[in-house]
């Protein structure tokens, strides 16, 4: 039974949550995640650790709302508490000193890149945010991930803010002079982690992305959120969540996050009030 | 049978069937095969024990439980007796007499198997089991007086929950971690609710929670916490974490979508009650045709649970029906359920289509050629004989390693070479002091009841060590 210190939406569509768990707080480091259940009979679902405070016992997470779960965790309030918030699951990211490193979000990735550009920063790398999203109106954190930061970078589609422009415009990006990092680390959707990691991959920068799979306990016990990783098969719970992006089979990810996309719409119907 | 154990003139050789549900009703429900002896039926039972003055029965129980004495109270029609036997060496009465393997231990050597009439003894241990259940308060057993030591459990299955009752009663202090958000382990997330119902793991485990069993779930020992950690603050630790990383048949098409290892398909239905989906979220796909692949318990669990989901359920096996390693019991109620069964075939293949869904498995037939080391006969391939049969699913059941979580984050424990902590089989004892450990982790996927005789053996030598 986990406490809600405070739940509300940030930008259309992405909330961010606080909880009490201070058993996690203290082992949490960048890159894990844990397992939530929004209520008795709901499904297990990962979500990242996008921030904690040891002194208060205290982890955040950021989701998007996309299935049953997620808008029904959007739905509580302080008063309301959680079943399950069981972690820290997954490794933590591969955190040295490596030179020149560009931390790259978006969606929720924006909030779980946080963590990871923090640790990376204070090794002493130059780190440099990459954000990229629809429209500014789609953007937050923009102050938090300054300051953890070397230079904060936004890409928007409709140039609102920032360049104009997209993940695939990121090779004339690390064109420009200084700019070709040394490391890459892209947290987001699939398809901006595979977009990212094409544009990295002619230039051969080691870039290395946060899967986001299918998953149920996230201890290796069911092995849901397998995946191929040069040409083997692997856990993402327990070896990743972070895998070489170059080495990742895109195509089967992508289905095999798709698999229950039927279910999954199923239940959201069934879960609104009444189909107009 | 000894010369000094004269049987009584009559000997009642017809072993008590138990009810069962019909299986054309069962095949379509999730509810409990077995029905479970009356009274009647029981006592009945019961009268028909030789009540031998050297039991073997006895010798071949993993928790040596007082087999003849709590059966002689169920004759009489004492089962609150009979259940405070029962419960001094077996603290999950019903869930033993449910899954334990009784036709291979106790009920093997009991006096009467070669005539044909054997003791129904774990039909019996459940019939006590369920009965103290049924009454409005369990009655709690004497405890010892606290020893004010503390010892720290990591894992709540059969293993752990075993230990955890042995120890509290011992007086000391106990604390059970849980990864899961509920308690029971393989009890919860494996076993299929129509043969071991979740509110019967829920009871026994309230009971250990009554005998003032502290539990935590949500805790994975390793990540929330390191063991390490957990030693500061303990005097002795127990981990039974299980069998927790499922294998699977190395051949192309894994990772389509459609397969499942037997642990996430059990886990989705039982954990998280898939079958009442869509009113519990955790989705599940209606296939048609189910291949199940491997032999054993949790091969037939699987099966049974596809057919319970609509689906038609084939066991693919590459030996014949004498080598299933399955309880018979489990075979037979798969047969009489319409569970298909493809002896003598290895898959090769699984094939997918459109969207990278399973449909179809190539397969190899096979034939038997002399015994192996099991003493099995070992299935020879027949050189060109692939086939291909049509599946949209395909459930790995081949069996578990043990769970890495602890072994890779605990320095000082000697692992072995698949995975498992090293113990004394013994004592339970690790290479790292006042660490014990127990049950599937240790010694590789076995049987429930095996799991609770390593967790009672562990028990008393980590009670052995508080104490001196």
């Amino acid at each position: 039974m986990v406490k809600i210190l405070e739940n509300k939406m940030i930008v259309p569509n992405i909330c961010m949550i606080t909880v009490s768990a201070p058993e996690i707080a203290r082992s949490v480091q960048a890159g894990q995640f844990v397992i939530v259940r929004a209520d008795e009979d709901g499904e297990r679902i990962p979500l990242s650790v996008s921030d904690w405070d040891v002194d208060q016992g205290t982890i955040t997470l950021v989701y998007i709302l996309v299935g049953k779960t997620t808008q029904r965790l959007a739905t509580l309030t302080p008063k309301d508490i959680l079943p399950t918030v069981v972690g820290p699951l997954g490794n933590p990211m591969e955190i040295d000193l490596f030179g020149k490193v560009a931390c790259i979000g978006g969606c929720y990735g924006l909030a779980s890149i946080y963590p990871i550009a923090r640790a990376l920063k204070e090794k002493g790398n130059r780190v440099t945010i990459i954000v990229e999203g629809r429209s500014s109106n789609l953007m937050f954190w923009q102050k938090k991930l300054k300051s953890v930061s070397d230079q904060l970078i936004v890409i928007t589609r409709d140039g609102s803010q920032g360049i104009q422009g997209h993940i695939g415009n990121l090779q004339t990006l690390f064109a420009r002079p200084g700019m070709l990092p040394d490391r890459v680390i892209v947290n987001g959707c699939n398809y901006l982690m595979m977009r990212a990691a094409e544009e990295t991959r002619p230039l051969n920068i080691r870039t290395i992305v946060s899967l986001n799979t299918l998953m149920i306990d996230g201890t290796g016990m069911c092995g849901v959120c397998r995946l191929t990783v040069s040409s083997s098969t692997k856990f993402a719970c327990v070896d990743g969540p972070h895998f070489d992006a170059h080495e990742v089979d895109w195509n089967e990810l992508a289905q095999r996050r798709k698999a229950y996309l039927s279910e999954e719409t199923q239940l959201l119907r069934s879960s609104l009030p009444q189909e107009c | 049978m000894p010369e000094n154990e004269k049987p009584k003139p009559k000997i009642d050789l017809n072993r008590r069937e138990m009810p069962k549900q019909e299986h054309h009703i069962r095949s379509h429900n999730f509810f409990e095969v077995a029905l479970g002896y009356t009274a009647q039926l029981a006592m009945e039972e019961a009268q028909r024990c030789l009540q031998c003055k050297k039991p073997f029965c006895v010798a071949d129980c993993p928790v040596n439980i007082k087999i003849p004495e709590f059966i002689h109270a169920v004759a009489e029609g004492d089962f609150a007796s009979g259940s405070r036997i029962l419960k001094e060496r077996n603290s999950l009465p019903s869930v033993c007499g449910r899954v334990c393997p009784q036709e291979e231990q106790c009920e093997s050597h009991c006096a009467l198997t070669k005539k044909g009439g054997t003791i129904a003894i774990g039909r019996l241990e459940r019939f006590l089991g369920d009965w103290e259940g049924a009454q409005a308060e369990a009655a709690l057993p004497e405890m010892s007086t606290p020893t004010g030591k503390k010892v720290a459990i990591i894992g709540g299955g059969p293993a752990g929950l075993t230990a955890a009752a042995d120890l509290i009663k011992a007086g000391h202090q106990v604390v059970i971690y849980e990864a899961l958000h509920k308690m029971g382990g393989v009890l919860y997330y494996g076993i299929p609710e129509f043969r071991l119902p979740k509110s019967i793991v829920d009871r026994e485990v309230d009971y250990l929670r009554r005998l003032g069993v502290e539990m935590h779930t949500d805790f994975v020992v390793g990540k929330t916490r390191s063991l390490e950690s957990i030693l500061e603050e303990f005097d002795a630790v127990f981990i039974g974490t299980g069998a927790g990383l499922p294998w699977f048949m190395e051949m192309p098409g894994n990772n389509l979508n459609g397969v499942y290892s037997a642990n996430e398909y059990l886990t989705r239905i039982n954990l998280m009650k898939g079958y009442s989906y869509p009113r519990n979220d955790t989705p599940i796909k209606r296939h048609q045709k189910v291949a199940v692949l491997g032999g054993g318990n949790v091969a037939m669990d699987c099966a049974r649970t596809a057919l319970r989901l609509g689906a038609e359920a084939t066991i693919v096996y590459r030996r014949s029906r004498a080598e299933l390693p399955a309880r018979l019991e489990e075979v037979e109620n798969a047969e009489e359920e319409g569970v298909q069964f493809r002896y003598l075939t290895l898959p090769l293949k699984t094939i997918g289509g459109d969207h990278f869904n399973v449909t179809a498995l190539e397969c190899l037939k096979m034939e038997l050629g002399e015994p192996d080391a099991s003493g099995r006969r070992s299935p020879v391939p027949i050189p060109g004989s692939e086939f291909i049969l049509p599946f949209d699913s395909i459930i790995h059941a081949i069996g578990n390693g043990p769970n890495p979580l602890i072994p890779q984050t605990t320095p000082g424990l000697t692992i072995g070479k698949k995975g498992n902590i090293v113990i004394d089989l013994e004592t339970g004892k690790t290479s790292k002091e006042r660490v014990w450990a127990g049950g599937d982790i240790a010694t590789g996927a076995a049987t429930v009841i095996s799991a609770m005789g390593a967790g009672r053996k562990a028990a008393s030598s980590i009670h052995e060590f508080l104490v001196s």
